[in-house]
């Protein structure tokens, strides 16, 4: 073997030597552009809060959160805590969260019944079922937001009666053009038993259902829990309140003038936002809830069904449960768009907190603070329902080795 | 040891199946496998029928053909509309646009239709030329046609701009804005550097965390004030900042999804031929990732379709706001003019959406035919 004589050694090219070698490090790149990146968005910031101050002084404002302290000066159509035009721009502000959070969670609980049925229904052996849920969820997730929210307005809502023709059912519900009007429950002193039996009885169902559980790994008998259960709860509030001499009477609304006096109302806006964002919603959910239960392995209804398991118990026993693992994490992000789909309120006038923030600023003229209030209210209601849905998806999580 | 759980005896025998062969099984199987199935096809066919016939007698039999003003819409059991759309349609299209400079107009959508159609359809070659133009070139062009003031043609400023253009506009620049900005937050993301990860990761969650109207909101008031004194932007620019800044950080998640499905060995393997990080994700990685999340991109251009029709709550005249407005017009309002405008803005909406819809079911079937089980 001959020794090969080595081939003419080449310079190294000039990157990994010589006096610029160290700008070649990715190391040394790495922070160049991170200090890049830094200075930029420094200089960026100065220009902004430097325009800021020199547009505030031409406008003759300062920053400040004081406003929020101020008197609000306009009416709100609804209200869940006292309020008036006296009222503070804070009190206003937190009226529009409170409505903001009452129509996510309205909407929530109503997008996930009709999704989850919808979204069965898409899988159903039944040839006309499946085709009117797929017809449904093609129809109306193609369909802008915004638009159903004005066509549920106009097609439901504005064909109603006006107030002096209401429907009347029972001379406790109205149904005009104003919206729902009904009783309003007014509790008064010892009505505090009903939430106290409330609670004993939830407790109660809690320790039944560890005994139902227990019972049947030992004996294999199942107990009825739920048969026996829902209408102990149900009904204990109203045991509460019967011991405690019916501490309960209600407002019944009555026609006065123009207007419904007494009672409390649903605004039509209101209405119109739930529908449209329970119905848009829905869809969504629907086919997360199809693409969860066809995830679960053909193998596992099949086993259900081997052990003489009904369809309807195989699906609610042993492939749902499967199904959640797989939907939770997209549920959750359709329940954070609904919650900011619901600022669209705006659109319709219905006082949630977008709604307020809009009305605050051109009352005030406040429009950085305002937005970010507005900013931080939606991140921390995003972060809130994330952080429920990583809990509860921790809770629904296949409990492995 | 026993378990109490587990049967000891044989559950209850069941009667036998019924017959499965023959036409009447199998339509039996198809709709009225139990008897409350039965029900519900009865129920359901029932309802979706009765819905299917009252469109059908409100858009088309009871319906007004022509009339001249709102009188004939306003008459008691009058359907849909259809005069106000016909006297409303060009409005629709181009809003408050000078009708002798529609042309122009008109040639964007042209051009914008070809361009699209080579980018969509898989047959049709030159796709990188195609996207050259479709993302550079075609903006541009679409700015100084529409707008003029060069080359001869007359100044139409964007207050005069309107309809079915501007919510093209809008979608448009959230597409073409989006994926730029959104690629390169998603490398930022997944970036190695601190500083660089920390602020893409907080410009993604911060804008993910409100809603479009929030940041609407933001653009339309507090960007004015960000701007040097006596700058003040154009109201339609500051609608397109904000769709393009919300539509990037949706789109950067899309992309990130696709770069985490890349295998690590792809990564290693550029690196080991001695690519630079660019030209790693240039040529190996993005190529890869882009393909895998087509049809999740897809579907963000869907949403950010339907989306556009916020731009008129800050009081941009794009389609949904010019049809709305329409609706007080003295000549046309009528008992039916507003439901006849929501149905056709409906349908419009719903053609483009279902039509995208489609497109990327097509897609992922084409793109998923190596890996069919």
């Amino acid at each position: 073997m001959t020794a090969q004589s080595p081939g003419e050694l080449r310079q190294p090219p000039s990157r990994e030597a010589g006096p610029f070698a160290w700008f070649y490090s990715p190391r040394v790149r790495g922070w160049l552009t991170q200090l890049a990146v830094f200075l930029l968005l420094a200089w960026g910031l100065y220009a902004i809060i430097f325009n800021t101050q020199a547009n505030l002084k031409k406008l003759n404002q300062n920053f400040g959160f004081d406003f929020l302290t101020q008197a609000a000066g306009f009416d709100l159509s609804t209200s869940l805590i006292a309020y008036s035009s006296n009222a503070t721009n804070a009190r206003a502000l937190v009226v529009g969260l409170l409505n903001t959070i009452l129509i996510a969670v309205l909407g929530i609980i109503f997008a996930t019944v009709i999704g989850f049925i919808v979204g069965i229904m898409r899988l159903s052996r039944n040839k006309v079922v499946a085709g009117a849920a797929t017809l449904y969820v093609e129809v109306v997730r193609n369909i802008p937001l915004l638009l159903q929210i004005f066509i549920w307005y106009a097609l439901v809502l504005k064909p109603l009666p006006g107030v002096k023709g209401a429907i009347n059912l029972f001379d406790m519900i109205f149904i005009s053009n104003r919206g729902v009007t009904m009783p309003h429950p007014l509790f008064e002193e010892g009505a505090w038993l009903a939430p106290v039996f409330l609670f004993g009885a939830l407790v109660a169902t809690w320790f039944f259902r560890r005994w139902a559980r227990k019972k049947q790994e030992q004996t294999g008998k199942s107990t009825p829990v739920w048969l026996t259960s829902i209408p102990i709860i149900l009904l204990s509030p109203v045991l509460g309140l019967a011991l405690a001499g019916w501490p309960l009477t209600f407002d019944y609304p009555s026609l006065a003038g123009f207007n419904f006096k007494g009672g409390m109302t649903i605004v039509p806006e209101m209405l119109a936002l739930l529908l449209a964002l329970s119905i848009y919603t829905a869809t969504y959910i629907a086919e997360t809830v199809r693409a969860g239960i066809l995830a679960v392995s053909h193998g596992q209804s099949e086993a259900a069904a081997a052990l003489g398991l009904s369809r309807g118990k195989a699906l609610r026993l042993v492939v749902i449960p499967q199904a959640m693992r797989v939907i939770i994490p997209p549920l959750a992000s359709q329940y954070l768009n609904l919650t900011k789909n619901s600022s669209l309120a705006i659109a319709v006038g219905y006082p949630d907190f977008m709604y307020l923030g809009g009305t605050v600023n051109n009352q005030t003229g406040k429009a950085i603070e305002v937005v970010f209030i507005l900013m931080v209210v939606y991140l921390g209601l995003s972060l809130l329902t994330a952080a429920f849905m990583n809990w509860f998806n921790s809770r629904m999580k296949l409990v492995e080795r | 040891m026993t378990l109490a759980y587990v049967r000891t005896e044989d559950a209850p025998k069941r009667p036998p199946p019924a017959t499965t062969a023959g036409t009447w099984a199998r339509l039996r199987d198809q709709f009225a496998p139990t008897p409350l199935s039965g029900l519900a096809t009865i129920v359901i066919a029932a309802l979706l029928a009765w819905t299917a016939w009252t469109i059908i007698h409100w858009a088309l039999i009871s319906a007004v053909w022509s009339a001249p003003d709102r009188e004939a819409c306003n008459a008691v059991g009058a359907g849909a509309c259809w005069p106000f759309v016909k006297a409303k349609a060009l409005q629709w299209v181009y809003g408050f646009y000078p009708i002798e400079e529609r042309w122009r107009a008109n040639l964007v959508f042209l051009l914008g239709g070809i361009s699209l159609l080579g980018l969509l359809v898989p047959q049709i070659p030159l796709k990188g030329l195609n996207a050259l133009f479709f993302f550079l070139i075609y903006p541009v062009l679409t700015f100084y046609l529409l707008r003029g003031d060069h080359f001869g043609l007359v100044r139409v400023d964007t207050d005069q701009w309107g309809g079915l253009l501007v919510t093209l506009i809008v979608a448009l620049t959230g597409i073409v804005a989006s994926m730029p900005i959104g690629i390169l937050l998603a490398l930022g993301r997944r970036s190695k550097m601190p500083v660089v990860r920390s602020l893409s990761t907080a410009f993604i969650e911060i804008v993910r965390g409100v809603p479009l109207v929030t940041v609407l909101f933001m653009a339309s008031v507090m960007f004015p004030l960000f701007m040097p004194p006596g700058v003040n932007p154009d109201k339609l620019l500051k609608a397109l900042i904000g769709v393009a800044l919300f539509s990037a950080a949706y789109m950067a998640e899309t992309v990130r999804g696709g770069l985490q499905a890349i295998p690590k060995g792809q990564y290693e393997a550029s690196m080991a031929v001695g690519l630079s990080y660019w030209r790693m994700m240039l040529l190996i990685i993005m190529p890869q990732a882009l393909k895998v999340v087509i049809p999740g991109i897809v579907n963000s251009f869907i949403s950010l379709f339907k989306d556009t029709s916020l731009v008129s709550i800050i009081g941009i005249f794009d389609l949904f706001n010019m049809v709305q407005s329409g609706f007080n017009d003295a000549k046309w309002a009528s008992a039916q003019t507003g439901n006849t405008g929501y149905f056709v803005l409906g349908l419009v909406y719903w053609a483009f959406c279902f039509a995208m819809s489609r497109y990327s079911q097509f897609i992922e079937r084409r793109l998923n035919t190596g890996h069919k089980r």
